[in-house]
């Protein structure tokens, strides 16, 4: 008996019913396309997350020195004056897995063009702020390192601090604003990223070199923080570790003392916000899952009702020559192909269900290749698995009664 | 001296029911030879459904050897019985037995499907042959429900030509059709004898006999006469008799 002589007979047999065998295929359509729109659903939600995580700067490090208790006060971090410039340039030169740094001191200030004013901050930074902020210029450019060396008076502003300085809507590049009473070349603008997921305005901002921050505006000799990134997400861990050796190292620390910086990373954001999701995505998929498992018993069912029907039909092909082994592959070919047709369909249904869904509601959403492998995986073996019970009371039959049955 | 196609010796068939054991054949020995036309009869209960089933290789004797084209079928596996049934046995049953919602010309091929010997052309060519012996050439591609109960059965006697099969098995071939459908078939057997074909053909109506040219009797489990009938009556002269309903 070969394969393709038991296609034909399965595919006969099929055609022969073919409402009940749609109402069969129902089952796991439903099942396989819900798995796939559900899962769709979840990595997109998912995607969008970490999407907007990395808008902040996924693998943003920031350093503050540590607090400490001074007499039985304990001191804001800020007036804490353990990190120098030169634990900047250490970090920048000895740890391999930083890829920016930037020390970060900053003063609030009013800022003047002529008739216009504006309360803001001065962030005293170095060109690597940009890269570490996911910040970019739109007009002119970053200061550069020659600038901080000289602590020159320039600064790189936002479009919110552009308009309110030049409402006219003339380019401010090149032209002096006042922070306080020290005048700024504005060198660039940087381009806007509208208001961040807390509310804050992240185009509110001014930066200039921190060598000028610190000498010119606040005159002191030390940072107050420094902000870093790692090279990439997952390499945060070793980054911090990384910068704790430097630091530790530049501050003389003896191994039994504590350190007198803090780290902090994105990452605990990141991991809190993609353990919800993952827990959301397995939530849908165990639906999806029970939704695939309850279309299968459906075929099951068919199939068994179907072998009891056709007890006549098994007994004929028998004394006509047919082994157990053949009935076997019969019913188990006809559960097969129900079940991948019903998969195929089911993996169309599925992603136009997810295109419809991404359309109409403009939820994020993307389709998984393995969902769709997955799938189809599931839904053979549901096939095998469901059909071989039927296939195996159908092939076990006696073709002396199974003639007689009525 | 023709060549034997069955030779059974001493068959015995027992069956437990419950605590009782019931003797369905009590020693059946009887040998047919190529191109017989054998009517085996007797009343329900006399065990010829059993011997059917041990001839046509659906189930095995308890005692005694079976063997059929010389082959010793006694202790054949299933599987083995299969593969002896497609090549060795045509069918043909009372209740014809086709796969509903399928043409006369599938219907046919459906042992040759079972051979994987035979390709897809070879299928096609044979099945046909069968279903112009049987004289429905213009009845090919019309599905069993569209058929009367004769032509059904013509389309099963095709089915059971189709392997060319050493022997032609009928259960009471001729049960659910009317008496001049059941001539024309009659007709189609006798016409098939002629032609060479061993032809077995299980009945219990008595007038089937003096259409055959051996008749065995059965009576519990054992033969009661086995006679050669010389006369053999022709089916087409009876049927050529009968009045043409036409009210």
């Amino acid at each position: 008996m070969n394969l393709a002589n038991l296609f034909k007979i399965a595919l006969k047999a099929l055609a022969n019913n073919k409402m009940r065998c749609f109402l069969t295929m129902l089952g796991i359509i439903i099942g396989v396309a819900s798995v796939i729109t559900m899962l769709a659903i979840g990595q997109g939600s998912k995607q969008s997350i970490r999407e907007q995580i990395s808008e902040m700067g996924s693998n943003m490090i920031m350093i503050m020195p540590g607090t400490d208790v001074r007499g039985g006060v304990r001191q804001s971090a800020e007036d804490m004056q353990t990190l120098k410039p030169v634990d900047y340039e250490s970090i920048r030169e000895n740890a391999p897995h930083v890829v920016g740094v930037s020390p970060n001191v900053s003063s609030a200030g009013q800022y003047v063009n002529g008739n216009n004013n504006y309360p803001s901050q001065i962030n005293g930074v170095s060109p690597d702020y940009l890269d570490i902020r996911k910040l970019t210029v739109e007009d002119g450019s970053i200061f550069t390192e020659r600038d901080i060396k000289s602590a020159a008076k320039v600064c790189v502003i936002g479009t919110t601090i552009a308009e309110e300085l030049f409402p006219n809507g003339e380019s401010p590049v090149g032209k002096v604003i006042r922070f306080n009473k020290i005048p700024l070349t504005v060198v660039g603008v940087l381009k806007s990223k509208g208001y961040n997921s807390m509310g804050q305005d992240q185009d509110d901002i001014v930066l200039a070199p921190y060598t000028t921050v610190m000498k010119r505006v606040l005159a002191i000799d030390y940072i107050q923080g420094i902000l870093a990134s790692a090279t990439t997400e997952e390499h945060t861990p070793q980054a911090i570790d990384e910068i704790t050796e430097v630091l530790r190292t530049n501050h003389k620390l003896k191994e039994t003392d504590n350190d007198d910086f803090t780290i902090h990373s994105q990452q605990e954001l990141s991991s809190m916000l993609s353990s919800t999701s993952d827990m959301m995505t397995t939530l849908l998929a165990c639906i999806a899952g029970i939704s695939l498992l309850v279309g299968g018993i459906g075929i099951m069912n068919i199939m068994y009702v179907s072998v009891t029907e056709r007890t006549r039909e098994i007994g004929l092909r028998m004394s006509i020559g047919a082994k157990g082994r053949d009935i076997l592959a019969q019913f188990l070919i006809e559960s097969v192909i129900i079940s991948i047709t019903g998969g195929v369909i089911g993996v169309i249904c599925g992603c136009t269900a997810a295109l419809v869904v991404k359309g109409i509601l403009h939820w994020p959403i993307s389709i998984q290749a393995y969902s769709v492998i997955l799938s189809f995986v599931v839904c053979t073996f549901t096939g095998v698995f469901f059909g071989w019970y039927p296939a195996k009371k159908a092939s076990n039959l006696d073709p002396i009664e199974a003639l007689r049955y009525e | 001296m023709a060549k034997e196609i069955i030779k059974l010796d001493n068959l015995r068939r027992y069956f437990k029911v419950g605590n009782e054991e019931v003797h369905a054949l009590r020693g059946v020995s009887f040998t047919i030879h190529e191109g017989d036309f054998v009517t085996i009869m007797g009343t329900s209960g006399s065990g010829k459904s059993t011997l059917l089933n041990i001839l046509g290789c659906l189930d095995t004797p308890t005692s005694g050897e079976y063997y059929l084209d010389g082959i010793p079928v006694r202790t054949m596996g299933k599987n083995d019985r299969a593969a002896l049934r497609n090549r060795k046995i045509g069918f043909v049953f009372q209740n014809y037995n086709l796969l509903p919602k399928t043409t006369a010309l599938e219907n046919v091929e459906l042992p040759l499907l079972y051979n994987s010997k035979v390709s897809a052309r070879e299928r096609i060519k044979r099945a046909t042959e069968a279903l112009v012996q049987v004289g429905l050439h213009d009845r090919m591609m019309h599905k069993s429900n569209q058929m009367s109960g004769g032509q059904q059965q013509r389309v099963a006697i095709a089915r059971a030509l189709v392997n060319d099969p050493v022997l032609i098995l009928a259960d009471e071939a001729t049960g659910n059709l009317d008496t001049r459908t059941s001539y024309s078939i009659l007709v189609l057997f006798q016409e098939l004898h002629k032609k060479g074909r061993t032809i077995i053909f299980v009945t219990h109506n008595p007038e089937l006999a003096q259409f055959s040219s051996r008749n065995i009797v059965l009576r519990d489990g054992k033969i009661v006469s086995d006679t050669l009938n010389t006369n053999i009556k022709s089916a087409q002269e009876v049927y050529d008799s009968l009045p043409v309903e036409n009210d």
